[in-house]
């Protein structure tokens, strides 16, 4: 029998009327993390082509870890302020509960810093000289780690694992709790996975594209940034090489939009609850979000200016790399807001 | 060792909200939250309907996707009476045991630390009832062990019809309610 009216007597803050648990901290985080993922692979990839004795000047930098680092922390932050009992975050590394992937999540990101800080090191003095004056280990450091190939192949791989275990993990954090039948997907890992990609050559794309020419900067963030995108050595990357992330990034976003079809024809074919959660995203805030943001200028439109940027039918712009970036956030913000807001449905009432 | 449940009959529950307050009491409950609750439900097709109350709580599921998300092991299954407990110290906040918990049976203590109904496990382990079972006015709550088959609770289970919240979810809930 189906139920007419249900009425009850709580209303837990945050978990009445609707579930509200994560605010913008963790679709940032999530972001982030996959942002860094992304960033990873691409590195990893190029350190592995580096390491086999291609010409550097031919792909994008190996150094996206330096920004990578950066990044990782202002993930971290945003974690950290989510939690509501925070003096007890030392407990995440006292235990390793492998059916948790938020525990899974918290050893990775373990791992990634310091092969992210050993993959900085490979360009770091040459993108803040002034570390490497000031502390001289570091220069000797860099210097240890450029000269051999089989480190560099060694960090290469690790950036390439590890990518894809962060940026599988932002998803799986979200899938494994039946809970919530619009997170309950498989898709969502390597959905989140190809985000991150993409979101990635768009930051690299973008960054190439605002930072100044020959001499590099050399400021704290400038430096970072020019480290970025330019291979080993001190001029940034030719348009060849940009249109390189170009290319690939309409490969991420070309699978990002078939996994969201997916998505959504996987949950419209589940349970009840789970088709009761796509309505979720076919009207109110979220459909605007996930249509308008999503799918129309976070994807379609960055691919269609990508595409007549490549045919040079319009001049190259940093439009389509921001559309992208804040296609990715948007994405992580319907996931986990709608998610928030779709809960178990019983199928036959009491 | 014991397999703590719960059993209520609904024919019996009016609503009184008895449990509610007794839970507050003994539990010291901050205010502006609930470990136990009342839901009411009306089924069916007008004029043919019916209603049904019940005194909802955590559901101690034998399957508990909180305890599994939980990173810190700050969740887990007591051995002795195999009840979902929370080690306040081992807990940061996360909140993925509240997204996790089908039931919203979860909420965030104001101090900062994840928090629900222990089935007064403090009050179990000293031979008496849980503090809503105790107070109930037309005795409609049943407290045992599950895996006894001479207990109270087993006999009624075994007697009436019975059934459980969101059993779609796959938590094997042990709170049963007669129907």
């Amino acid at each position: 029998m189906s139920p007419v009216e249900i009425t009850t007597s709580r209303l837990n803050q945050h978990v009445d009327p609707v579930l509200t648990v994560w605010a913008w901290e963790i679709p940032v985080y999530l972001f982030v993390g996959g942002l860094i993922a992304g960033m990873m692979i691409i590195a990893g990839l190029n350190m592995l082509r580096l390491a086999k004795g291609e010409r550097s000047e031919d792909f994008n930098s190996v150094q996206s870890p330096i920004l990578g680092f950066l990044l990782l922390n202002i993930g971290m932050v945003a974690l950290f302020l989510d939690l509501s009992y925070k003096l007890h975050v030392y407990r995440l590394f006292m235990a390793f509960k492998p059916l948790s992937p938020m525990s899974w999540g918290s050893w990775i990101l373990i791992l990634v810093y310091p092969v992210l800080i050993s993959s900085s090191l490979i360009r770091l003095p040459q993108a803040w000289p002034w570390l490497g004056e000031r502390i001289p280990i570091v220069q000797r450091l860099s210097e240890a780690l450029t000269t051999r190939t089989r480190v560099i192949k060694i960090l290469g791989y690790a950036n390439v694992v590890l990518g894809i275990c962060l940026g599988i993990y932002t998803g799986i954090l979200l899938s494994t709790m039946v809970a919530r039948p619009l997170w309950n997907s498989a898709i969502l890992g390597p959905l989140f996975l190809v985000s991150g990609l993409s979101t990635a050559a768009a930051a690299i794309h973008l960054v190439s594209s605002i930072t100044p020419g020959s001499p590099s900067p050399s400021g704290f963030l400038g430096g970072a940034l020019a480290a970025l995108v330019q291979p080993l050595g001190a001029n940034p990357p030719g348009p060849g090489t940009q249109n390189s992330l170009v290319r690939a990034d309409q490969i991420f976003l070309s699978v990002e939009l078939v996994l969201i079809g997916l998505l959504l024809v996987g949950l419209l074919s589940g349970s009840a609850s789970q088709v009761a959660a796509v309505d979720i995203l076919m009207s109110g805030k979220y459909a605007v979000l996930l249509w308008a943001g999503v799918i129309a200028l976070g994807i379609l439109t960055p691919l269609l200016l990508q595409a007549l940027q490549l045919s040079d039918r319009i001049r190259h712009t940093i439009i389509p790399a921001i559309l992208v970036l804040a296609g990715g956030l948007a994405l992580r913000w319907v996931v986990v807001g709608a998610g928030h807001a779709s809960r178990m449905v019983a199928a036959g009432g009491m | 060792m014991p397999r703590f449940g719960m059993v209520i009959d609904t024919k019996k529950c009016v609503g009184c909200m008895d449990c509610v307050v007794a839970c507050q009491t003994e539990n010291d409950v901050p205010q502006g939250f609930a470990k136990d609750w009342l839901v009411t439900e009306v089924t069916g097709t007008f004029p043919d309907l019916s209603m049904e109350i019940r005194s909802e709580r955590c559901h101690q599921c034998d399957n508990p996707p909180c305890v599994y998300v939980c990173p810190t092991g700050a969740s887990h299954i007591e051995d002795w009476g195999k009840t979902v407990q929370i080690t306040e110290d081992k807990c940061i906040g996360c909140k993925a045991c509240l997204a996790a918990c089908p039931y919203g049976a979860r909420f965030t203590h104001p101090d900062g630390y994840a928090d629900k109904c222990t089935f007064c496990i403090h009050r179990v382990k000293e031979d008496l009832d849980p503090a809503c079972v105790s107070v109930c006015p037309t005795h409609c709550m049943h407290f045992g062990d599950l895996d006894d088959a001479e207990s109270p609770v087993n006999k009624l289970l075994n007697s009436r019809e019975s059934h459980v919240v969101l059993p779609e979810a796959g938590t094997k809930p042990r709170v049963h309610y007669l129907k």
